[in-house]
């Protein structure tokens, strides 16, 4: 079924952080020369006081909210993903996650769905350079309500957080809301046969593909994993347990992803079949992104397909 | 440049110093391992920063007006250590535990182990950045502490330490203080063979701070150099005027804060130095970059500094 779009991931941050500026004045943003496109603009317009535009410089960018957290501020800081991650990572490490800093960093733009711009700006590392981070937890929302609320608990969780989100308006998943908890998988669908983890567009993606196995018989549970760290387990476990098998779909690299880290966890506490749908060791390129997500197999075809391997081994 | 406080006894100052290279030595021959070279190129400074222009509370590291200290040069951890502890923040037995494992005394600054710590540094050109957010914080706040970050020269071959000095001349933070310790070497060698900085007071300059360069072992002139006045945000806001968002936020060059009627120049300090400074078989010897001297060199060297102290 087709979803209806709603509003960018983007968009939905700019105007939650907006916000959650009206309420609390320890929250500050800086940005790197980005707030038209990463969408911190609503707050710079409505807060220039607490607004600082750090230039096209990242390093430094990502240091100076270091110094501000330090001083009791809230920051949070924006760029493009490519950029605030891998630009910003030393300084990340360094200056925010072994001083323990509440610095919340939100990358926009992220994966390939970017589109036309190429390689150098759509980020399929930064789930994995985030993870990485001890201390940090890090959150790609799929629609316009759920980025709302993560927005709300990234500024509520007590340490570091990545927030991803993305460049084009984003299928409604959460019509009534969410409500998303750190840690938490939301379950968007129930079924017996095969689980399907998803998160950021590969949710709406997720629900398509369980939709087409309804119609072959086959009932998949789908996870919104959300919360890519801290990891529900728990729901992991029951997953395995219940449905003998698993399928993550991620806009990422397989390497060191939301597949990578649910793996882990399913290896840890109740091995069963798995599937992975993402980028396989490979850039993207230039291009819409309805091409480039086909092209690329982040389609709801394709995570279908890996859940009928995994169902054909789980027997 | 403004005038030297007319209380301070430079000779006190001057014990301090050694007082502390003598702690940088005993406790990095104890760990073992660390970097005594660039401890005592930065000790005079120091000592003039914890023991005379630093407003600070042994008993409150978290003192929100507190001025604040960044050792961005994080491998020099044993002269700030050795300060701290002469100032009463630990116990200085606790100097002898540097680099063990379960010591607060890391083998660079962390603060999540050691809270009087500023920042944790060690990836060199990040101290600077964090300065900028601490005196930013400090503006918004309308707080008058003042952040002071020292810098090695190697350090500012990082380009982060440029995209901060942009920065901060940009935010016009005059509650900001970089001092470079410019000991002339880094760890495969001299500065201008390895990667020559150039005029680099002329840099500092061009970045828009007010950049002086100095003997950092000459205590008159280091203390001179510290008196960085505290900031008065509110004066600025009124010399401001009508300069959109001068004080509370936006950004305020140092040009248009000048022509607003205040300095608006955040203070560099090129401090020239000796890697090594005091004991004779490592000044400008840069073996001892990174290496702890013996049970015999220590004690050559603790004998030295203890005539040096008697001559002086």
């Amino acid at each position: 079924m087709t979803r209806p779009l709603g509003l960018a991931t983007r968009e939905a941050y700019g105007l939650a952080l907006a916000e959650l500026g009206r309420e609390r004045p320890e929250i500050v943003v800086l940005d790197g020369d980005l707030s038209k496109s990463t969408m911190t603009k609503y707050f710079a317009k409505e807060f220039p006081d607490r607004f600082f535009n750090m230039g096209i410089a990242e390093a430094n960018m990502v240091g100076v909210a270091a110094g501000l957290a330090r001083c009791g501020k809230v920051p949070f800081v924006s760029s493009f993903a490519a950029f605030l991650m891998c630009k910003g990572f030393d300084q990340m490490r360094v200056s925010v996650a072994y001083a323990g800093l509440n610095v919340k960093f939100v990358g926009s733009h992220g994966g390939i769905s970017i589109g036309e711009d190429g390689v150098s700006q759509q980020s399929v590392e930064d789930v994995a350079l985030a993870r990485a981070l001890p201390g940090f937890a890090v959150f790609v929302p799929a629609d316009e309500h759920a980025t709302r609320a993560v927005v709300r608990a990234a500024a509520d969780h007590p340490g570091p957080c990545y927030v991803r989100v993305g460049r084009p308006k984003a299928p409604v998943v959460y019509p009534d809301g969410c409500d998303f908890r750190v840690g938490r998988a939301i379950q968007l669908r129930d079924g017996g046969d095969v689980t399907l983890v998803a998160n950021g567009l590969m949710v709406a993606a997720a629900l398509d593909a369980a939709e087409a196995l309804a119609r072959e018989g086959v009932e998949a549970r789908v996870l919104d994993m959300a919360s890519v760290k801290p990891l529900d387990e728990d729901a992991l476990e029951a997953a395995a347990r219940e449905t003998g098998g698993i399928v993550v779909a991620e806009e990422h690299l397989l390497a060191g992803g939301l597949g990578s880290a649910v793996a882990m966890s399913v290896a840890r506490r109740r091995p069963v079949p798995m599937g992975f749908v993402g980028l396989d060791d490979t850039y993207a390129e230039s291009g819409r992104p309805e091409e480039l997500m086909a092209k690329y197999g982040l389609t709801a075809e394709r995570i279908a397909e890996e859940a009928r391997r995994v169902l054909a081994l789980a027997r | 440049m403004t005038t030297t406080h007319p209380a301070v006894d430079l000779d006190r100052l001057r014990d301090r110093a050694r007082e502390l290279r003598r702690a940088v030595l005993e406790m990095i021959a104890a760990a073992g391992s660390g970097h005594p070279g660039g401890s005592l190129s930065a000790a005079d400074i120091v000592a003039a920063l914890f023991f005379h222009e630093l407003r600070h509370d042994p008993h409150r590291p978290d003192w929100p007006d507190r001025d604040r200290f960044i050792l961005s040069k994080g491998h020099a951890a044993p002269v700030l250590y050795a300060a701290l502890a002469a100032c009463g923040y630990f116990d200085a037995g606790l100097l002898r535990t540097l680099r063990r494992l379960g010591s607060p005394l890391q083998g660079h600054p962390s603060v999540r182990d050691l809270p009087p710590v500023e920042a944790s540094t060690g990836s060199l050109g990040q101290g600077l950045s964090v300065g900028v957010g601490e005196a930013l914080a400090g503006r918004l706040d309308g707080r008058d502490y003042r952040v002071f970050v020292m810098l090695g020269d190697g350090e500012c071959d990082e380009g982060q330490v440029w995209e901060a000095a942009m920065s901060a001349a940009h935010y016009g933070l005059i509650n900001l203080v970089a001092i470079v310790d410019a000991n002339g070497f880094q760890l495969d060698g001299p500065t201008d063979e390895i990667m020559d900085l150039g005029r680099l007071e002329e840099k500092w300059t061009a970045f828009g701070w007010d950049a002086v360069t100095i003997d950092g072992h000459d205590m008159a002139q280091v203390v001179r150099a510290l008196a960085v006045p505290r900031p008065d945000w509110g004066a600025s806001r009124a010399a401001g005027g009508a300069a959109r968002g001068a004080v509370a936020g936006g950004a305020m060059s140092g040009a248009a804060a000048e022509a607003a009627g205040g300095a608006a120049r955040p203070r560099a300090i090129i401090a020239r130095t000796v890697k090594g400074k005091g004991v004779s078989f490592m000044e400008g010897n840069n073996e001892f970059h990174g290496r702890a001297p013996t049970a015999e060199e220590l004690q050559r060297a603790l004998a030295e500094l203890a005539a040096g102290g008697a001559a002086r």
